[in-house]
């Protein structure tokens, strides 16, 4: 019965941190991303007008509350006559790919090379991983991200892997930095004692201990990627034409800035969202998921 | 040529330092000193570890370059016209070592580097090297300018929200630093460009050539690093706030404005200018999109049409000289943390 009673408790405890962490920005991140996910799922069923036929006629037509707009073209139309609205739902699966694909690679990366430094932490290995991350992280990704794209054509398959690839030495870093406290403490080192195998420890004690920090890092990483893409796209070396992206729809409008403001707005405000809303969701994940690092958390990890 | 360019870095992050230090001179400054000069031999053991580390750490950086370079293929057929034979590409092509194994022409391609000769560029007939240097100023000075327009913002704003916590003062101040970091920069650039150059003509679109060039350019740039410091102000005067020497001199009847100028605005710099220091770099990676934005002649725009043209020396060159300036700046960050700081040991 004093089981029952400190199981009824416990689900009593849970239910009061679920409620207690459902804050008003979570939720408002959770929604936006689900919406942007779900556009980009749906956007061939959902697009008001097919986004790549061009119509010289309907060419720079203003959103549709402003004088000489139309209320079949919302957000107004672009220098050869396609729908911004359009457009931007099509940009999603652009960002959202290439976002979550390179922080996959890069995570991949990170969280091995990580493990295998913080584990086997001071010796050679250590120090080799160590120096590379160090080399990784001395120039600002963008520019390395720049730097390969010079050797590699520039397109979608690029890019996922170019981010993905100069993009790991943060997360091995993270992960290190874990996995030396974790390895300390008792549970781990009573199974060294037993007797354990490194792979044993690392897949059962160390792993389960270190994620839930990486995922919130992932997280606002895809928020990072879709920054970096959106650059990229933007300098005309992302993803080329005909394929969609936020950040080559502003290089299109920059040059109609003086005349059509439109074209360029949109795509920076939709860029924005994305970013904010995958941003309030990492945050919302970090209270979660690691009661640590939480502001002003009195939690108990246990 | 090379010694300009290391006198250009060395200005500038002398520059950089002697800034923070006015800023922080009245915070004990000379019993830091003081401290830092008794442990001057720990000092030094100190800067010849983090020497030391530097090395491997830009020999990585060499080889995946290199390697890069090697994978991107030759660079014979782009030198020699269409119309060159098989035997003028073997002869070229042995003449720039490029028929050598692998580790030949890397150990071959470091000897040079540390020699200060990154290669000709292709496009313009000139060391790579000369090229980056002629316009890195210009890219310096627009981070600089950035740096100011993001500590004019975010000291401000910080301390505000600091003082007023929990307000909607609070609130205003961390949402908008939030969205600010949202905001992709080159975004930021065309609307203050829709807003204040086009629709008010107050400020050129483009260019470099007078002082009311810079304000468009610099507040781009400037805005996320702002947003990062206003969270990182508010933070480090919060902790100052709570402690006792803040609660004595308030408890003593000092005027809260001599509180918070005096004793929390000061002592909450230090890890300020840590980030300061960590962020120019990124600064810079920033300003290779916001010059094209502007159409600014700093290194940015020679980046760009380097990797359209595959002018691989000088794609090379800029990277190495970030990379430069990032390790030297990390450095001397820390060294003046440390000066600043003397609870911090050398270990």
């Amino acid at each position: 019965m004093n089981n029952n009673l400190s199981h009824l408790s416990k689900i009593k405890k849970v239910r009061s941190r679920l409620m207690e962490l459902s804050t008003p920005l979570g939720i408002i991140g959770f929604i936006t991303v689900s919406i942007i996910v779900l556009m980009a799922i749906f956007a061939p069923w959902i697009v008001p007008h097919d986004p790549f036929v061009i119509d010289a006629t309907k060419r720079l037509t203003p959103p549709a509350w402003i004088d000489g707009g139309s209320s079949t073209y919302i957000l107004g139309t672009d220098h050869v006559g396609r729908d911004i609205l359009s457009r931007l739902i099509y940009g999603s699966r652009v960002s959202l790919l290439v976002g979550i694909l390179s922080v996959l690679i890069a995570g991949a990366i990170g969280l091995f090379l990580g493990l295998i430094s913080g584990y086997f932490g001071g010796t050679l290995v250590d120090q080799a991983i160590m120096r590379i991350v160090d080399a990784m992280l001395a120039i600002p990704t963008l520019l390395l991200v720049l730097v390969a794209i010079v050797v590699f054509d520039p397109g979608l398959v690029t890019l996922i892997l170019v981010i993905g690839l100069t993009s790991w030495a943060q997360y091995t870093r993270l992960v290190r930095g874990e996995v030396l406290s974790v390895k300390e403490r008792e549970f781990v080192q009573s199974a060294k004692t037993l007797g354990a195998s490194n792979t044993h420890i690392i897949r059962k004690h160390i792993i389960p201990n270190v994620l839930s920090s990486f995922i919130v890092v992932a997280t606002i990483g895809i928020a990072t990627a879709i920054m970096t893409e959106s650059s990229l796209s933007f300098l005309g070396l992302g993803v080329q034409p005909p394929d969609i992206t936020w950040g080559s729809m502003l290089n299109d409008g920059r040059n109609y800035i003086a005349t059509s403001w439109w074209i360029a707005t949109f795509p920076g405000l939709a860029i924005t969202i994305t970013v904010l809303a995958i941003t309030f969701l990492g945050d919302w994940l970090r209270d979660i998921l690691d009661p640590k690092l939480k502001k002003g958390g009195d939690e108990d990890d246990s | 040529m090379t010694f300009q360019f290391i006198l250009n870095i060395v200005g500038l992050l002398v520059f950089v330092n002697f800034v923070k230090l006015y800023f922080l001179k009245q915070i004990n400054l000379i019993n830091s000193a003081t401290y830092f000069l008794v442990n001057w031999g720990d000092f030094l053991g100190y800067l010849k570890r983090s020497m030391l580390q530097i090395i491997p750490s830009l020999l990585i950086l060499t080889l995946i370059i290199f390697a890069l370079v090697y994978v991107a293929g030759d660079p014979v057929s782009q030198m020699l016209p269409e119309n060159a034979t098989a035997e003028d590409r073997a002869i070229l092509s042995e003449s720039l070592g490029l028929d050598q194994p692998f580790h030949i022409q890397y150990f071959q391609y470091v000897g040079d580097l540390i020699r200060g000769d990154f290669g000709m560029s292709y496009q313009y007939q000139e060391p790579a090297l000369e090229l980056v240097t002629e316009r890195l100023t210009a890219t310096i000075a627009l981070s600089l300018m950035a740096m100011l327009v993001a500590i004019f913002i975010s000291i401000p704003l910080g301390i505000l929200a600091a003082i007023k916590r929990n307000t909607i003062i609070d609130f205003l101040v961390s949402g908008v630093s939030v969205v600010g970091k949202a905001m992709p920069n080159f975004w930021i650039g065309i609307m203050l460009i829709l807003f204040f150059a086009v629709t008010l003509p107050i400020f050129p679109v483009s260019g470099a050539d007078t002082p009311l060039h810079f304000i468009l350019p610099s507040i781009t740039l400037g805005v996320a690093l702002a947003a990062e410091m206003t969270r990182l102000v508010r933070a480090s005067v919060l902790e100052v706030i709570e402690q006792e020497y803040v609660q004595t001199a308030r408890s003593k009847g000092q005027k809260e404005s001599i509180v918070i100028g005096k004793h929390v605005f000061l002592n909450s710099l230090i890890p300020i200018v840590t980030i300061i220091g960590l962020q120019f770099p990124q600064l810079i990676g920033g300003a290779i999109v916001v010059e094209t934005v502007f159409a600014w002649p700093g290194i940015g725009r020679l980046l760009l049409t380097a990797i359209e043209t595959s002018d691989m020396a000088v794609v090379q060159a800029i990277v190495f000289v970030i990379a430069i300036i990032t390790i030297l700046a990390n450095m001397l960050t820390d060294i003046i943390y440390r000066v600043l700081d003397p609870k911090i040991k050398y270990n």
